[in-house]
């Protein structure tokens, strides 16, 4: 997996927000737009596309998009 | 001589999902009531710990699983007759809508709603409720008095068996048999756990906005139960009993 396309998956889970704004180094929760359906929508989407069920405590414990994508990494 | 007008004294009641949170917590206070218990639920063990929990004696465990249809004739056709029953069976589900996939609703609806609407329809037609029993079934705050983004489907299930439990009061009320139910908010069981998709520091920030300060306990939940089995509620029927430390007073 490439952290492009987890970038532009994770991105899909807003209702508009530009990926192109997104790096790795973002600190997802500080988002404007950022909120728990988000939160939930972005555990769905890993579910879907990665096979791999995080936690909301996973969520609440990764701070930058490569901290998520780390431990999706770790668990596939 | 003791007034209590909530004895369950010489009452048979069932108590479904009874091997862990509200279920059990409801099966013991039954017994301490007076009851005679029949505990169910899927997991032996855990079952089998809620039975050493119960006072008294006579009661009796039955491992089903309820969300198949031939383990609920089985259940049914094994009990005496009954004075009660607590439907608590239930499972919980976090997804938002676009994920929503056809077998994670089959397997809600299974499990929550035709589960209790089955039994509930073979107790009556195999004439198992004495006259003057009482049906309850824990549906939730969730569903009937205000729904939550990502719960979706949980709250389906559960907005369905308050529609069930009118009709059941309706058409059961000339055999004098009742039907109510108690739904609460966030109770502390397993199914509240930080472990799910849910995390520690959300459970924490919701707790905030409960007018009572805290979740409730499974106890909180059984004692409603228990007004509702006695025949201190003879004349409710029908009635969704909100429990919920004041949360949906709260916008
Ligand atoms: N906790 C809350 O915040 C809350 C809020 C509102 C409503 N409720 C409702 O309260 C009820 C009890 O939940 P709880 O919080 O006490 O959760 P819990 O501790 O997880 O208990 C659920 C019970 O249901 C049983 N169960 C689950 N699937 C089953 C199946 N297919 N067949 C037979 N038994 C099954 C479980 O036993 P086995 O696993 O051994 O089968 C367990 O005894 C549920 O209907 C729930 O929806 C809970």
């Amino acid at each position: 997996m490439e952290i492009k396309e987890f970038i532009s998956n994770f991105a899909e889970q807003f209702d508009d927000l530009d990926a192109s704004i997104l790096s790795p180094e973002t600190e997802f929760k500080a988002l404007d737009d950022w909120n728990s359906l988000v939160a939930l929508s972005v555990i769905a989407m890993i579910d879907e596309e990665y096979d791999v069920t995080l936690k909301g405590n996973d969520i609440t414990g990764s701070n930058t998009i490569q901290d998520l994508y780390n431990t999706v990494c770790e668990r596939m | 001589m003791q007034y209590n007008p909530f004895s369950l004294e010489d009452k048979t009641i069932l108590v479904t999902g009874a091997s862990s949170g509200i279920g059990q917590s409801t099966a013991v206070e039954c017994s301490k009531m007076g009851a005679k218990v029949i505990i169910t639920a899927r997991n032996p063990d855990r079952l089998q710990e809620t039975f050493e929990m119960l006072h008294g004696i006579g009661h009796q465990q039955i491992v089903a699983d309820l969300s198949n249809e031939v383990d609920i004739v089985n259940l049914v056709d094994r009990l005496p007759k009954l004075d009660g029953c607590v439907n608590n069976v239930g499972i919980v589900m976090t997804k938002p809508l676009p994920f929503y996939k056809r077998e994670d609703v089959d397997r809600m609806f299974n499990t929550n709603t035709f589960s209790i609407v089955f039994i509930v329809q073979q107790l009556v037609k195999k004439k198992v409720l004495n006259r003057n029993s009482s049906i309850v079934i824990t549906t939730s705050a969730g569903g009937v008095f205000g729904n939550t983004p990502g719960n979706g489907i949980y709250d389906m299930t559960k907005s369905a068996l308050h529609s069930f439990m009118q009709t059941a009061a309706l058409e059961l009320a000339h055999k004098g048999i009742r039907c109510n139910s108690v739904n609460p908010a966030m109770v502390n069981t397993r199914m509240a756990e930080p472990s799910g998709s849910i995390s520690e520091e959300q459970i924490q920030l919701d707790k905030k906005r409960y007018p009572l300060c805290r979740y409730g306990e499974p106890k909180d939940i059984a004692l409603a139960i228990i007004y509702l089995l006695s025949d201190a509620s003879s004349w409710v029927t029908g009635t969704a009993l909100k429990i919920d430390g004041g949360r949906n007073l709260v916008r």
